[in-house]
C-alpha cells in the first residue's frame, strides 16, 4: 500500500503543479493561509484557532481556581497583567466577584463554542472528512472559507467583550434571563449584548459549516464509498452536521430576542413586576424567562453530542488502527450515533428539572433522558470490545484513544443521577455537575482530540510527533485530569454550589474537607498547566526536528486519508480513488500486510 | 480533481451539491422561525385574558392593518409565481423572458418592503396613553404642534422625554371607538375624535407601539424586520442573478439556471413563512 500511495504521490506532482515553489501560480501568502479555499488550510486554521482558544479558556480557569483556593488574595503572576487590562474589576490583582463571575461564564463559553467544537468539527471535520470519503474538497469551498472567517470575528468580539465597560459577559454560559438583561440594565451595550452578537456570528459560522458538511457527505463520497462503508468518523461527523444545523437556530432566534431585551428593552424574557434593587424595572413586563431556558437548552443539549461524537469519531479510527482489528459492531455503532442524534432533541428539559415546569414534563424528559444513555453505553461498549484480544500498539495517539473510554464512561455515568428527577434537585448546580460534565468534555472530549492531533500530525506535516514528550503530556495530564475532576464529586455531595466565587468559604465550615479540596483541586490544575507544556513544545518541535514518516501511510491504516500523499496537496487525491470495501480490513486473512486499504482492488 | 456535481446532478441522489445545500439551510431556518413562532405562542398563552388596551398585558387584537397585510400576501405570492416562470423562461431558453420575470419579482420584492415600512411608520406614530384616573386610550399626539412622526426616530415620546424638554401638555386625538360586532359604525361618530389637551401631570403612561411598549409588538417587530432582512437579501441575490450574474447563462446555462433554481427555493421559503406570519400576527 505504501509503495501505491507513495507513486500516487509522485504523479500529484505532475497534476497538482501549482503546489509547488517553482510554479508561477504559487498563490500568495493571504491566499494561501488566510484566504484559503481549500478544506486542509481551513482545517488547520480552525485547529490553531482553537487550540489558542482553548489555551486561553485554560488560563481563564487557572485565574479562577486560584481565587476559590485563595479568595481575596492577588493572584500570582498574572495579577498585575489583570489590574493593567482591567482596571477596577481586578483591583491590586485581587480577583473581584464580578471578574470571577466574567471568567466563569467566558471560561464556558469558549471552552464550548470557541475550543472544543471548532477544533472537533471544524478542524477535524475540515481536515480529514473529505479525505476519507474521497473527495477533492469540500463541496462549497467558499462557504468554507466564509465559515473559518465568521467565526473568527465571533471569537474576536467575544475576547473584546472583556474591555468594554462593566467587563465581559458575567450571567454564566447559559446566560440565563433575566439575570443576563438586568446585570447592565442602564446601559444596553454591555459584554452581554457583545457575547449575544458574538454568538449570532458563531451559530451563522456553525450553519456554513454543518450545510457544508452535510453536503460534502451526501455529494462527494468517491465511487464505490457507500454509507455502510464510511469510516464511523465520517458517521459522527454527519450527525453532529446535523445537529449543528437543527440545533442551533433556535439559540439564534433566542440570542436576537435576548438582544432586543438589551438593547431595545423589550420583554420577551423579562417577567411581569421584576424588581430589582428595590426598584421595579421600567420595562412592560409579560415575558418568560422559562422561554429562555427553553430555546437555550434545545441547542445546549445536542451540544453535548455535538462535543462527544466527533470525540467518539477520532477515538474508533485510532482504536480499529492500533488494535488491528475491525471496529466490533460498525453498524450498531452507526444505528447508535444517529439514535444519539434524533433523542438528543427530546432530552433539553433535563437541565431544567428546578424550574417548575411540572412533574408530568419532568417526567417525559427523565424517560428519554434514559433512553439516550443506551446509544451513548452501545458505542462505548462496542469500543470496549474492539480492545479485546487485539494485539494493541500502544503509541500516544492510542494511549489518549483508550483513556477516553473509562474517562467518558465516568463522565456519563455520573450523568445518570443527574438525569433523575428526584436526585438532580439535590445535586443541581452543585460541583457534582461541573464534575460530571468535565469528565465528558476535558478527559473525554479533549483526550479524543489530542489523540487526534497525535495521529494525523503525520499526515498534515509528514513528521511524527516526539513520542517520549506525548507520553509525558499523557500520563501527567491523566493523573491532573483525574485530581482536578474526582474531588468535585464530593464537594458536591457535600452540597458546595458552582457559582460562589469565594469557592465556599463564606459558607462551609473552614475544617470541611470540601473547602480543603478547593486548595488540593489548584495545585492539581497547576501540575495539568505544566504537563501541557510538552504538548506545545513537541506541536511547534516536531514541525522542523520531528520523525520523517517513512511512506504515506505511517499507521498502516486503512482508510482513503491514508491514501492521499503526504502532505495532501490541494485537489487531495491525484487520481480518483475507487472504494471496494469497508472501512476496517484489519487482521485480514489474505491481506499481504494484515490489513487491506478500502481502495485496495479485491 | 475537480470537486464533483456542482451543477450535473450526481446519479444516485438525483441532486446537485447546490440544491442539497439549499435544502438543508432551509431547514435550518425552519428551526429559526419554528423557535421564534413558537416563542410567540408561548408569550400569548402566558398573556392575561382581556381586552387590550383596557386590560394592560392582555393579547391585542386588531390591531394590524388588514387590507394592506392582505396586500402585500398577494405581492408575495405573485413573485413567487414569477420567480417560477423566469426559471422556467430559462429552462425554454428564453433569457428576455426570464430577465422580465425577474424584474417583476424584485418590483414585488420592493414593494413588500416599501408596503411594510408604511405599516412600521404607522405603529411608530400611533400611541397608547394611560391617565392616572385610569382612562386608557390610543391615538395620535402633537407635541409643541408638531407630529411625533417616524422619520425623527427620536421623536416617539414618552413620559421620560415629555419630562426632559418640560413638556407641560400635549394634544391627543383618540381613535374612533371600534365598532362592536354587528353595530354599524355611525356617521355621527367620526366627529367625537377631536383633539384633546392632556396636562402631562395627569399621564401615567405614553409610548407608542414599538418593541418596548408590549410583548405583542416586540415579537411582531422582531419576527416581521427578521422577515424582512431575509425579503432584503433574497432580492439582492436575484437582483444580482438578473444583472451582473447573469453573463454566466452565456458560459454555462446549465450551471446558471440551477443558480435561479436555488434561489428561487430560497425565495419560496421568505414566502412561506410570510404564509404563516400573516394569519398569526395579522389574523387570530
Amino acid at each position: 500500500m505504501s509503495t501505491a500511495t507513495s507513486t500516487q504521490h509522485g504523479t500529484g506532482h505532475a497534476h497538482e503543479a501549482h503546489e509547488h515553489h517553482h510554479d508561477h501560480h504559487e498563490p500568495g501568502f493571504w491566499q494561501k493561509y488566510i484566504f484559503s479555499t481549500d478544506h486542509k488550510m481551513i482545517g488547520i486554521q480552525y485547529g490553531l484557532t482553537a487550540l489558542l482558544f482553548l489555551f486561553f479558556g485554560f488560563m481563564l480557569m487557572m485565574c479562577m481556581r486560584f481565587q476559590l483556593a485563595n479568595p481575596g488574595k492577588p493572584i500570582p503572576v498574572f495579577g498585575g497583567l489583570l489590574e493593567a487590562l482591567l482596571g477596577e474589576a481586578a483591583k491590586g490583582g485581587i480577583m473581584s466577584a464580578d471578574l470571577y463571575n466574567s471568567f466563569g461564564a467566558m471560561h464556558g463559553t469558549i471552552m464550548v463554542f470557541l475550543a472544543i467544537v471548532p477544533l472537533a468539527f471544524g478542524a477535524f471535520g475540515n481536515y480529514v472528512t473529505p479525505l476519507q470519503i474521497g473527495a477533492p474538497d469540500m463541496a462549497f469551498p467558499r462557504l468554507n472559507m466564509a465559515s473559518y472567517h465568521v467565526f473568527f470575528w465571533g471569537g474576536v468580539l467575544m475576547l473584546a467583550s472583556f474591555f468594554v465597560p462593566g467587563g465581559a459577559a458575567k450571567s454564566g454560559w447559559t446566560s440565563y434571563s433575566p439575570l443576563a438583561t438586568v446585570a447592565e440594565f442602564s446601559r444596553p451595550f454591555n459584554g452581554q449584548t457583545l457575547w449575544l452578537i458574538g454568538m449570532v456570528l458563531l451559530i451563522t459560522s456553525s450553519l456554513l459549516g454543518a450545510v457544508n458538511f452535510i453536503t460534502t457527505i451526501i455529494q462527494l463520497r468517491a465511487r464505490g464509498m457507500t454509507w455502510m462503508r464510511l469510516p464511523f468518523f465520517v458517521w459522527a461527523q454527519f450527525v453532529t452536521g446535523f445537529l449543528l444545523l437543527l440545533a442551533f437556530p433556535p439559540l439564534e432566534a433566542a440570542g436576537i430576542l435576548q438582544l432586543a431585551d438589551n438593547l431595545f428593552h423589550t420583554s420577551f424574557f423579562l417577567p411581569t413586576g421584576l424588581v430589582v434593587s428595590g426598584q421595579q424595572l421600567p420595562v412592560s413586563g409579560g415575558g418568560s424567562p422559562l422561554l429562555w431556558q427553553h430555546l437555550f437548552w434545545f441547542l445546549g443539549h445536542p451540544e453535548v453530542y455535538v462535543l462527544i461524537l466527533p470525540a467518539m469519531g477520532v477515538v474508533s479510527e485510532i482504536i480499529a488502527n492500533n488494535t488491528r482489528k475491525p471496529l466490533w459492531g460498525y453498524k450498531s455503532m452507526v444505528y447508535a450515533a444517529m439514535s444519539i442524534g434524533f433523542l438528543s432533541f427530546i432530552v433539553w428539559a433535563h437541565h431544567m428539572y428546578l424550574t417548575g415546569m411540572g412533574t408530568k414534563v419532568a417526567t417525559f424528559f427523565q424517560t428519554t433522558t434514559m433512553m439516550i444513555s443506551i446509544p451513548s453505553v452501545i458505542i462505548l461498549t462496542a469500543l470496549f470490545i474492539s480492545l479485546w484480544g487485539g494485539s494493541i500498539r500502544f503509541n500516544t495517539p492510542m494511549l489518549f484513544a483508550v483513556s477516553f473510554l473509562p474517562m467518558f464512561g465516568i463522565g456519563g455515568l455520573t450523568g445518570l443521577p443527574l438525569g433523575f428527577n428526584a436526585s438532580d434537585i439535590y445535586l443541581h448546580d452543585s460541583y457534582y455537575v461541573i464534575g460530571h460534565f468535565h469528565y465528558v468534555v476535558a478527559p473525554g472530549t479533549i483526550f479524543a482530540l489530542f489523540a487526534g492531533i497525535y495521529f494525523w500530525y503525520p499526515k498534515m506535516t509528514g513528521r511524527y510527533m516526539n513520542e517520549a514528550l506525548g507520553k509525558i503530556h499523557f500520563w501527567g495530564s491523566l493523573l491532573g485530569m483525574n485530581l482536578i475532576f474526582a474531588p468535585m464529586f464530593i464537594q458536591g455531595l457535600k452540597g458546595m454550589s458552582r457559582r460562589m466565587s469565594d469557592g465556599g468559604s463564606t459558607y462551609f465550615g473552614a475544617d470541611d474537607i470540601a473547602l480543603k479540596l478547593n486548595t488540593s483541586i489548584t495545585h492539581a490544575a497547576a501540575l495539568l498547566a505544566v504537563f501541557q507544556l510538552p504538548f506545545i513544545i513537541n506541536v511547534f518541535m516536531s514541525l522542523w526536528n520531528g520523525r520523517k514518516v517513512e511512506g504515506d501511510n505511517p499507521w498502516s491504516a486503512t482508510t482513503l486519508d491514508w491514501a492521499t500523499p503526504t502532505p495532501p496537496p490541494h485537489g487531495n487525491f491525484a487520481t480518483e480513488p475507487v472504494v471496494y470495501r469497508g472501512p476496517y480490513e484489519y487482521s485480514a486473512p489474505n491481506a499481504k500486510n494484515g490489513f487491506i486499504s478500502q481502495d485496495q482492488k479485491p | 480533481m475537480e470537486i464533483p456535481y456542482t451543477y450535473k446532478p450526481r446519479p444516485d441522489t438525483g441532486l446537485y451539491n447546490a440544491k442539497v445545500g439549499i435544502w438543508l439551510f432551509l431547514a435550518s431556518e425552519i428551526m429559526l422561525f419554528g423557535a421564534l413562532f413558537s416563542s410567540y405562542i408561548l408569550l400569548r398563552v402566558t398573556s392575561p385574558e382581556g381586552e387590550w388596551p383596557l386590560v394592560e398585558r392582555a393579547w391585542p387584537h386588531g390591531l394590524l392593518n388588514i387590507p394592506i397585510g392582505t396586500f402585500n400576501t398577494a405581492v408575495l405570492i405573485t413573485s413567487s409565481v414569477t420567480v417560477v416562470l423566469a426559471w422556467a423562461a430559462l429552462k425554454m431558453n428564453q433569457f428576455g423572458k426570464f430577465r422580465a420575470y425577474m424584474l417583476v419579482t424584485l418590483f414585488c420584492a420592493f414593494g413588500f418592503l416599501g408596503i411594510k415600512s408604511f405599516e412600521y411608520n404607522e405603529k411608530f406614530t400611533h400611541y397608547e396613553l394611560r391617565l392616572k384616573d385610569g382612562k386608557v386610550f390610543t391615538g395620535h399626539i402633537e407635541v409643541n404642534g408638531k407630529h411625533a412622526g417616524f422619520w425623527d426616530f427620536g421623536s416617539i415620546y414618552n413620559l421620560d422625554r415629555l419630562g426632559k424638554e418640560q413638556v407641560k401638555e400635549i394634544s391627543f386625538t383618540a381613535d374612533a371607538p371600534k365598532p362592536k360586532p354587528g353595530e354599524k359604525h355611525a356617521d355621527g361618530a367620526a366627529h367625537e375624535h377631536k383633539a384633546m389637551t392632556v396636562k402631562v401631570g395627569d399621564i401615567d403612561k405614553l409610548d407608542a407601539f414599538i418593541l418596548r411598549n408590549h410583548t405583542f409588538f416586540a415579537i411582531y417587530f422582531v419576527v416581521t424586520a427578521l422577515h424582512g432582512l431575509h425579503v432584503l437579501g433574497g432580492a439582492l441575490v436575484l437582483g444580482y442573478f438578473a444583472f451582473p450574474g447573469a453573463s454566466m447563462w452565456r458560459k454555462n446555462p446549465e450551471q446558471f439556471t440551477n443558480r435561479i433554481e436555488v434561489a428561487g427555493l430560497f425565495w419560496h421559503f421568505v414566502d412561506l413563512v410570510w404564509i404563516f406570519l400573516f394569519p398569526v400576527v395579522y389574523l387570530l
